[in-house]
């Protein structure tokens, strides 16, 4: 008993390691790319186009727990929604390191430019100033500590998601393919989130009637 | 004795260098390109040690040929240091074969560019049709070796081997009527993926003009080799515009039709969005485009740890030799 008791135990912790290590692939990826100077001519470029975009990819994913945990039946994925919502924000301020080093070099002249003047920059900005908070209250105490206000401050994470998508569209110069892809996504993780409260209010409604 | 005091005024104020040194330069460059053969601003194209692992285009034997004749326009380079090859030729807007950067010399390099016919059409009294061998035979190929800024905000040096526009419309005799001329790109979907996506706000084939004077400005070069090699598909194989005082979308690829005509031709990206990109597109660090500054540029290949980012000059530096064109033109409503 005892011994299937850690065997069980151990599989979970393997199983916790093997999910916590997933999303550092593409950093171990990208980290080992750069080395090998192997990023084009323009490394700067794609190394904050590629923690960009995996920023939105671990959105996303945190995002999917809900439904994917509600259509499936996987209460497991619980579990990992507070890690991949932090890996959201590691790869967003990654994200804003990688600008501010690579591309603009720290002079702050260009950065507060960049930061006021460029729509899409100044949208992005606000979306990583909005996780902030979100990655700060996610510890048990925080939820703890706020009661029913802690999921309503972490609703913020709808628009943030929106600020997101809109940081990405506004940087298309002629093709919007990956834009529309991320972008259905989005409108069906949000979408289904809206179709079972519209839902829900109107089996309410029946009920008191 | 005699007690030297420092000048209140520097001469280096009084006019800067880098302006007495292009007007010097710009004077050569004229005269170079009136007599290259004979001239002191010609020089031999330098042995470029190309990476080995890098591919390499030697081009067709025509073509080969008449690069090993070409001379170095020395007075019409910039001192600065070329990118080195296997960025310019693995960095490239060249939407036809994709949008990623890295697109055109992955998707390009099965694209047949020999033999290639160019059609010369509109307002010259000798219109026709011309396999590109043919249309080159009379010209004197230069290396130039040119700043190219693209609209992206980045920029790389360049050594491109051509010849001046304007000498080639000059063999076609221009009509008192040809006021622009504009360029087409290849239409051809099954080689160039890119033209056949559905996702792309653009309408092929990409067309590009200029105004008659710009045109037969010594500087605007028409294309066919880099780095003393043929042009790579991917860089706009086989025949391409280089402007380099425009940004890099003006510089149309594979040129397949050059039209004289009367009024401004309508022009791919000022089609699609006509408050970013305009016909003009000169550099100019004082407009801005809607979505990012153009006041500075990094200069490309970029280091990470610190990044080359340098002003961007007006007219990409080549101020002296071509703001004249401009002269009473607000360049803010005509950007």
């Amino acid at each position: 008993m005892v011994l299937t008791l850690t065997r069980d135990r151990l599989k979970s912790l393997a199983f916790w390691w093997l999910i916590f290590l997933l999303p550092l692939l593409p950093l171990a990826w990208l980290v080992d790319r750069a080395l090998a100077l192997d990023l084009g001519a323009d490394p700067a470029q794609a190394i904050v186009q590629f923690t960009g975009i995996w920023t939105l990819r671990l959105l996303f994913i945190t995002l999917a727990v809900t439904p994917l945990r509600r259509l499936f039946r996987w209460s497991w994925l619980q579990r990992y929604r507070r890690m991949m919502g932090l890996y959201t924000l590691f790869y967003a301020v990654l994200h804003l390191l990688a600008f501010a080093t690579f591309i603009v070099g720290w002079r702050t002249d260009l950065l507060l430019r960049e930061l006021s003047e460029r729509p899409y920059i100044v949208v992005g900005s606000l979306a990583l100033l909005l996780l902030i908070p979100l990655g700060v209250t996610s510890t048990r105490n925080w939820q703890r500590r706020l009661g029913p206000r802690w999921a309503k401050l972490h609703r913020l994470v709808y628009p943030i998601a929106l600020l997101a998508m809109l940081h990405f569209i506004w940087q298309i110069r002629s093709s919007f393919q990956e834009q529309l892809i991320y972008g259905l996504i989005l409108a069906w993780l949000l979408g289904y989130r809206l179709w079972k409260r519209l839902h829900k209010r109107k089996t309410a409604r029946r009920q008191v009637a | 004795m005699l007690i030297k005091r420092p000048d209140p005024i520097k001469s280096s104020e009084i006019t800067p260098e880098s302006i007495y040194r292009n007007r010097r330069l710009f004077l050569k460059g004229l005269a170079g390109t009136a007599a290259l053969a004979l001239s002191e601003g010609a020089a031999a194209i330098p042995a470029y040690n190309l990476d080995k692992d890098a591919p390499q285009y030697p081009g067709p034997d025509w073509l080969q040929q008449q690069l090993r004749a070409g001379v170095r326009n020395e007075a019409l380079s910039t001192a600065e240091n070329p990118a080195p090859y296997v960025n310019v030729i693995t960095h490239n807007n060249f939407y036809e074969f994709g949008t990623g950067k890295q697109d055109p010399s992955r998707k390009a390099q099965n694209f047949k560019t020999d033999p290639w016919r160019v059609e010369i059409a509109g307002e010259v009294e000798k219109p026709g049709s011309y396999n590109l061998e043919d249309l080159l035979r009379p010209h004197t190929l230069e290396e130039r070796v040119y700043r190219l800024r693209c609209v992206e905000a980045w920029s790389m040096v360049i050594p491109w081997m051509g010849f001046p526009l304007g000498d080639l419309l000059k063999r076609f005799g221009p009509t008192s009527r040809a006021k622009y001329v504009a360029f087409t790109t290849l239409l051809d979907p099954e080689q160039m993926p890119g033209q056949g996506g559905f996702f792309s706000t653009l309408d092929w084939p990409y067309i590009e003009g200029l105004r008659m004077d710009e045109a037969m400005h010594p500087l605007t070069l028409l294309t066919v080799g880099l780095y003393g090699n043929a042009l790579p598909p991917q860089n706009g194989a086989p025949f391409r515009l280089v402007v380099p005082w425009k940004y890099g979308f003006k510089s149309i690829k594979s040129i397949v039709r050059i039209e004289l005509t009367e009024t401004m031709p309508d022009t791919t990206w000022n089609l699609t969005a006509p408050n970013e990109y305009g016909f003009y597109a000169n550099v100019n660090p004082k407009v801005d485009h809607p979505r990012w500054s153009q006041a500075t540029e990094r200069r490309l290949p970029s280091s990470l740890f610190s990044p080359r980012i340098i002003d961007t000059q007006p007219f990409n530096g080549y101020g002296d030799q071509v703001a004249s064109l401009y002269s009473g033109i607000d360049l803010r409503k005509w950007f």
